[in-house]
């Protein structure tokens, strides 16, 4: 039997090997049935039962897992979920056809919601009509899985998770499910890998004896030949050394190993990345995109939501500088209501700070909110996609005016240093004549517009190359202003997590990377290893 | 933050409103929904959200229902209050909204 290749999304990182175990969704069948008042008792009792279930797993567990259970106690004590149900039994209908119907129109309900969080709320609505049914039908409570398992089906429900010792090796492998769900949250607070989306699962009957999981990229091997299993043994074995020792220098400072001090930022794309982390991994923060607040169908964010969202990442930095780069709308990130549609070549178009000076009412707004975010710790800002000087100097002009307007409203405020990404060749080569307070080289596009290589394009992906020499003499340029200048030069594309080019861009000067949170403990591990 | 003008009629139990930005990530959910239907639930005054000004109103005491709104971050959410207790609720209820529930 030859082995079984599935490709998903990674939902919780690491690797696992084990046996497979089969969830199976087997519904007992109801012996008899009463009058509408009977089925109305029954189903109370039922609720009641499936509450007092839940409440005593809360008692055996802690944070997380507690509150995520405690919504489904809350759930369950509102008259309103059952409401539909008790009609349906007035009109004659069984109790567990009725609570089913019920809870299929609520869950389809949350499976058609527009933000990827609520869809995976689905999961605990499913795992709150199947505790009831269970209680309803009198079936025994889910089966024991083994902790060194890799649990296989199609979704899997958070008490279904949390039945389970997850600390002797096993992972989840699963056809639906989300990365955003209660189960793939917790998944990553208790480290079991998992994968989701596989797809339907390709055996019927006989399901395959042992499964290899890969939470870092998303796949699962079914049934391995006996070779596949040897170097996958020999991987895991791989990523746990390098894995302990990179965890013991993550809130270490990186040093080379000639002892040069780096200064090592983080990215982030949306302030929740932050809840987990502790700041003293980093240096700062080198990199905060805005597009996350002009996303989704609610129209344009308002001053207060994005003063509000600015000061809580200042907050949590705690005194470590903040660089937050306005609005990079346009070219592979159209915005509706902002962009412009139909250019026919968005990423030579208008976007980044053109597109924010040919929207100004757009950026007076977000600069305001910047100002006021700036009295709650040590804020940056970074202006995207800048070519020539007046690109700097008109925002600097509308900052200038913000400031003015918020200072004479009595609004307390303060003027952030505005910097420039380096991202066009333009402003690598004439760094000199831009009166930055800081560079910030954005290497993803600094590469494709000195390769005219687009990465995304298979056939030219190639030349798309942060280390060519050409991008890398451009970087040099860059550090090169800023030291004669005396202003601070960063790097925070994806080149700075790319450990195999962290020799090459120290070579430049550099001692400024910022990079994702998953990417530090590796990072500085990589810089402990650069002797000149 | 809230609307400056809260709205006090001269009757004593005639509804007050606001609204609030939900600042914490991800919006109005599970824990969010649970920790406001709580607090709530505390009030004896009747007490509703709704995403725009004219409404449609939920009870804001009804996990359930609250969590059918599916408020995302950034939306505006708009409190109606009415009941003996209803500025020391709508008090209260602004102060969670405007403390991100609590989440970091």
């Amino acid at each position: 039997m030859g082995e079984i290749h599935l490709t998903g999304h990674p939902a919780s990182p690491g690797l696992a090997i084990g046996p497979v175990a089969v969830l199976t969704s087997e519904v007992a069948s109801r012996a008899a049935k009463g009058d509408p008042a009977q089925e109305a008792a029954a189903l109370k009792v039922a609720i009641e039962g499936a509450a007092s279930e839940l409440a005593d797993l809360i008692a055996t567990v802690h944070g997380e897992a507690a509150e995520i259970l405690e919504f489904q106690v809350a759930m369950l004590g509102d008259d309103a979920l059952a409401e539909a149900a008790y009609e349906a039994i007035a009109g004659g209908t069984a109790a567990d056809e009725a609570w089913r119907a019920a809870l299929e129109a609520e869950i389809a309900g949350y499976r058609a919601a527009d933000e990827e969080y609520f869809r995976a709320r689905a999961a605990d609505l499913v795992d709150i009509r199947d505790r009831v049914l269970a209680s309803l039908n009198g079936a025994g409570t889910i089966a024991t899985i083994s902790g060194d398992s890799i649990v296989t089906g199609d979704d899997i429900s958070p008490s279904t998770f949390l039945a389970v010792d997850w600390t002797r090796g096993g992972a989840i492998a699963l056809a639906a499910g989300s990365p955003s769900s209660h189960v793939a949250m917790l998944a990553r607070s208790r480290g079991a890998p998992m994968v989701v989306g596989l797809g339907p699962l390709p055996w019927n009957g006989q399901p395959p004896s042992l499964a290899l999981v890969d939470g870092d990229i998303g796949t699962v091997i079914f049934d391995p030949q006996p070779e596949t299993r040897r170097l996958f043994e020999h991987r895991m074995a791989a990523a746990n050394a390098a894995q302990i020792a990179a965890d013991a220098g993550r809130l270490k400072p990186a040093l080379t190993a000639d002892g040069r001090r780096i200064a090592v930022l983080l990215n982030v794309a949306a302030p929740e990345e932050l809840a987990s982390l502790d700041p003293a991994i980093c240096d700062g923060i080198g990199l905060v995109r805005t597009e996350f607040l002009f996303e989704g169908s609610r129209g344009l964010p308002g001053e207060d939501a994005q003063y509000q969202v600015y000061r809580r990442i200042l907050e949590w930095a705690e005194g470590r500088p903040v660089t937050i780069r306005t609005l990079d709308a346009g070219g592979d990130k159209p915005i509706p209501g902002v962009t412009v549609d139909d250019e026919r070549n968005p990423f030579l178009g208008l976007r980044g700070i053109r597109l924010s000076l040919a929207r100004p009412e757009v950026f007076r707004v977000q600069l305001r909110a910047l100002c006021r975010a700036a009295i709650h710790g040590t804020l940056k800002v970074m202006l995207p996609m800048v070519a020539v000087p007046t690109e700097l100097n008109r925002a600097n002009a509308m900052l200038d005016a913000e400031l003015a307007a918020l200072t004479a409203e009595g609004v307390a405020c303060a003027r952030p240093p505005l910097g420039i990404m380096v991202e066009v060749p333009s402003a690598a080569l004439c760094a000199d004549d831009f009166s930055a307070a800081f560079y910030s080289i954005g290497s993803n596009d600094l590469t494709q517009y000195t390769m005219a290589a687009a990465r995304d394009i298979g056939a030219v992906a190639d030349l798309n190359d942060a280390g060519h020499p050409a991008v890398l003499a451009l970087i040099a340029r860059t550090v090169e202003a800023g030291r004669k200048r005396g202003v601070e030069v960063s790097l925070c594309g994806d080149a700075a997590g790319d450990t195999r080019l962290t020799n090459a861009l120290l070579a430049t000067g550099l001692t400024t990377l910022s990079v994702a949170p998953i990417a530090v403990a590796r990072l500085k591990a990589a810089i402990a290893g650069v002797t000149a | 933050m809230h609307d400056a003008n809260v709205n006090r009629a001269a009757q004593s139990f005639a509804p007050l409103t606001a609204s609030a930005v939900l600042v914490n990530p991800v919006g109005l959910h599970a824990r969010p929904s649970v920790k406001l239907t709580q607090l709530a639930k505390g009030f004896t005054a009747k007490i509703e959200i709704a995403l725009a000004a004219e409404g449609p109103w939920t009870d804001a005491k009804s996990p359930v229902k609250v969590m059918r709104v599916k408020a995302p971050q950034g939306a505006t959410l708009h409190f109606r209050v009415s009941g003996p207790d209803g500025e020391a609720a709508l008090a209260a209820m602004l102060a969670l909204v405007h403390d991100g529930f609590g989440e970091a």
